[in-house]
């Protein structure tokens, strides 16, 4: 092992092609998709489904080792570092473009966490078909949020048909729409419910079923209305004695005395909340430059190397920004090389959430003060930055949350010796 | 590629360092401070880690190359014991390490050898200017041609100066920062008898140097240097240091936490203190990681260096500060109190900002 920051050819290659889409497809259009919350912009998830097929990256924004070519070194993998690299990329050119990339999301996620071999085979195959697939995961419910453990939505066995029969309300589903309502445009999705098959086993009891697509009984009763990230659907969706085929739980269908029906979705998290941290800071990275063009375009410019008592407020902010948003990046960086060279990286994830919800929200809220009127209209695309970037500190975990994760690490406290 | 972990050469070092810091530096920390005094076998001992010896050369009778990030890793590790030791046992560093980067062959050759080879002996540098607005890049003190070159002006926290065999005083030449070496009892050269009496680092011996018509050599002959080099490597031992400084009193912190109990639990049980700790913690790795980028771009040759460093520099010294403000904070009133450790580390987490150019990686 080294200490090395040169970032790896094939990163900087697909950073560059994605940020022509960035520019392209998504920038001229932010404001237009901020304005008509929950339109779709087909041109965009079709282009992005056929670019990702012939990357041979089917199933969407997924970890994608590429093979080394014959003869030559077998390299480290890189495929943790290049999925953060893309979506801060993306991110960068609107975050809520980025959440509608077609592909199983969190859903595919906790299949392939949780999921058998043939359930695997079953269900991630179509992601990589014709038409653009969504999944989606649901775990959240009016009266459970990073409460997980507070979950009320039950699975019961039916056992004269094999049928679970899943009752309960979940909201906060990303794609929650895309992925159950079915469309000419797009493949046949899912979602995946979080549930108990034992109320009285606590977390224990927790499993995760898959729910086809158009499923009777399941409703999209509702799409939010959102402070930012209003290009993603935001779903609120019901189950009323909604049957699912035996086969579609994920783990065990008895509970045994001890949590590793929940560990599952929890081992998500950690692989995916560096992911969250990289996106937030694609927004940030976007706000900062903006803030540094419009400086300089009035004739700012940011004398970087001088002592700070000669410098003025403005100088001495975007030299904040400037630290801030480059160590997050790194924790981010660090926490998905983690994963790659396979070392548990459950603290460094939830630094680098930590870190990046704080910058992020930190970054945009400070360039829309600096630039004044300029930073409040809706003529420029700064003020949506400012309102996208808070999702940041909130879904996947809040910074709260991940500062609880942090500190039971460093302290090697349980959840019971630190609540 | 994208790597966070030291090789093996440099795992073994900082091993080497470690076990000095928390052996020897750390329990020796709050005696030298009251006393005024870092023991001559503390910081011997320090020099006989090799440090300097390990990052110049053979042909300057050294047994390595130089590296930024090696530097950094030993200069954290080195001060989490503490920071007065630290700069003591790296004083040398501060002359030897400009020449390395920036002198001229004979100087190398006048120089390098002997302080290598030798025991610690004091060889130090002079940047700083008692002025409320110091900046590195426009100092008061000039240099002129004249055949040589005589320096003018007055330097404050200068390590061992009284003893010192040689030092770099920098210099501004026709409004260029400058090296400009300076040998001992040299005419118009004078050395306050007081030692400077400041907020934390009292171990460390520091004295003003006044320069009237000094005749000096230039760092690297006629040709001059790059000052910029210099002054990232400079910022980048600063931050280093920071992260050692503030990762010790965030250790203390954390175990004090775990141990005092109050309202039935341990304080570290309680949010308020927990969420301190953890927001400590990643703001220090987050500016280790910065710190460890902008010394990877120097070693490398990267033009984004200079602004990197100024960065790392700038964010750790604020992280510092935050960092050893919670220690004592959560410490509460016993963290006023100089009996604890975290006391002084909050003194010495104050002044990186202004007191640029102690260290050099």
């Amino acid at each position: 092992m080294t200490i090395e920051f040169e970032a790896p050819k094939p990163i900087v290659q697909m950073q560059t092609m994605l940020q022509t889409v960035a520019e392209n497809m998504m920038r001229s259009t932010s404001r237009e998709m901020d304005e008509n919350e929950h339109a779709i912009p087909w041109d965009y998830v079709e282009f992005m489904h056929s670019a990702m097929r012939s990357m041979g990256g089917g199933g969407g924004l997924t970890i994608n080792e590429e093979k080394p070519k014959e003869g030559t070194e077998k390299r480290p993998p890189i495929g943790y570092q290049k999925l953060a690299s893309q979506i801060e990329m993306l991110s960068w050119g609107d975050v809520g473009y980025y959440l509608i990339t077609p592909g199983g999301g969190l859903g595919a996620a906790a299949v392939a966490a949780a999921g058998s071999p043939e359930q695997k085979a079953k269900f991630l195959a179509r992601f990589n078909d014709d038409k653009p697939t969504y999944a989606a995961m649901c775990m959240t419910e009016p009266g459970a949020g990073s409460d997980t453990s507070a979950i009320r939505a039950r699975a019961v066995l039916d056992e004269k048909t094999n049928e679970w029969v899943i009752n309960g309300e979940k909201i906060f589903v990303t794609a929650g729409d895309k992925s159950f309502n079915i469309y000419e445009k797009l493949g046949k999705g899912f979602i995946v419910v979080w549930a108990s098959i034992d109320p009285s086993a606590g977390r224990a009891g927790m499993r995760a079923f898959v729910v086809e697509a158009g499923t009777p009984g399941v409703k999209v009763t509702k799409l939010e209305h959102k402070l930012g990230i209003r290009a993603s659907d935001t779903a609120a969706i019901s189950l009323v004695d909604a049957r699912v085929p035996f086969e579609n739980i994920l783990g065990k269908p008895t509970v045994e005395k001890n949590t590793t029906g929940f560990k599952g979705a929890m081992a998500t998290f950690d692989a995916t909340r560096p992911l969250v941290a990289a996106s937030g800071i694609g927004v940030a990275r976007a706000a900062l430059e903006f803030l540094k063009e419009k400086l300089k375009e009035n004739g700012v410019e940011i004398r970087y190397g001088l002592p700070r008592n000669k410098l003025t407020s403005v100088e001495k902010d975007v030299i904040d920004m400037d630290i801030q948003l480059r160590s997050a990046w790194l924790l981010t960086l660090k926490a998905v090389w983690m994963a790659d060279n396979k070392k548990s990286n459950a603290l460094e994830s939830s630094m680098s959430k930590v870190r990046a919800g704080d910058v992020t929200t930190k970054i945009t809220q400070k360039a829309v003060e600096i630039l004044g009127p300029i930073g409040y209209s809706r003529e420029f695309l700064l003020e949506k930055w400012f309102r996208d970037a808070k999702i940041t500190d909130i879904y996947e975990g809040t910074g709260q949350i991940n500062r609880l994760v942090v500190a039971r690490h460093i302290l090697g406290y349980s959840g019971s010796e630190l609540r | 590629m994208y790597s966070f972990e030291p090789n093996e050469e440099q795992q073994m070092l900082i091993d080497a360092v470690e076990k000095y810091a928390a052996i020897d530096l750390r329990p020796a920390a709050h005696d030298a401070e009251e006393n005024r005094e870092l023991p001559k076998k503390l910081i011997n001992k320090g020099w006989e880690l090799g440090l300097l010896q390990a990052s110049t050369p053979e042909a300057y009778d050294g047994f390595g190359e130089r590296s930024a990030v090696t530097g950094v890793l030993a200069a954290e590790e080195m001060a989490f014991g503490d920071l007065a030791g630290t700069l003591a046992v790296m004083t040398p560093s501060l002359f030897a390490t400009p020449i390395l980067l920036a002198g001229s062959e004979e100087q190398k050759r006048e120089y390098l050898p002997k302080i290598i080879e030798g025991a610690w002996a004091p060889y130090t540098a002079a940047l700083i200017e008692y002025s409320f607005n110091f900046d590195p890049n426009e100092l008061k003190t000039t240099a002129k041609a004249q055949g040589g070159y005589v320096l003018n002006g007055e330097k404050v926290f200068v390590p061992f100066a009284k003893d010192a065999e040689a030092m770099i005083v920098y210099a501004n030449l026709d409004g260029v920062t400058q090296g400009f070496i300076v040998k001992k009892g040299s005419a118009g050269l004078s050395i306050s008898e007081e030692r400077e009496k400041l907020m934390g680092l009292n171990a460390l011996p520091m004295y003003r140097v006044k320069l009237e018509n000094v005749p000096a050599q230039r760092l690297g002959g006629a040709s001059g240097h790059n000052f910029e080099l210099i002054l990232a490597s400079m910022r980048i031992a600063s931050a280093a240091t920071a992260l050692g400084v503030a990762k010790s009193s965030f250790e203390y912190a954390k175990n004090y936490a775990k141990e005092r109990e109050a309202f039935g639990v341990k304080i570290a049980q309680k949010q308020a203190v927990a969420f301190m700790l953890a927001e400590m913690v990643t703001e220090l790795e987050a500016m280790r990681l910065l710190t460890w980028e902008a010394a990877w771009q120097l070693d490398n040759g990267k033009e984004e260096a200079v602004i990197s460093a100024y960065l790392a520099f700038t964010g750790a010294a604020d992280m510092a500060m935050m960092v050893t403000d919670r220690g004592v904070q959560i410490y509460g009133g016993h963290g006023y109190i100089r009996e604890n450790p975290v006391e002084l580390l909050m003194r010495n987490g104050r002044g990186f900002p202004m007191l640029l150019g102690l260290a050099i990686v």
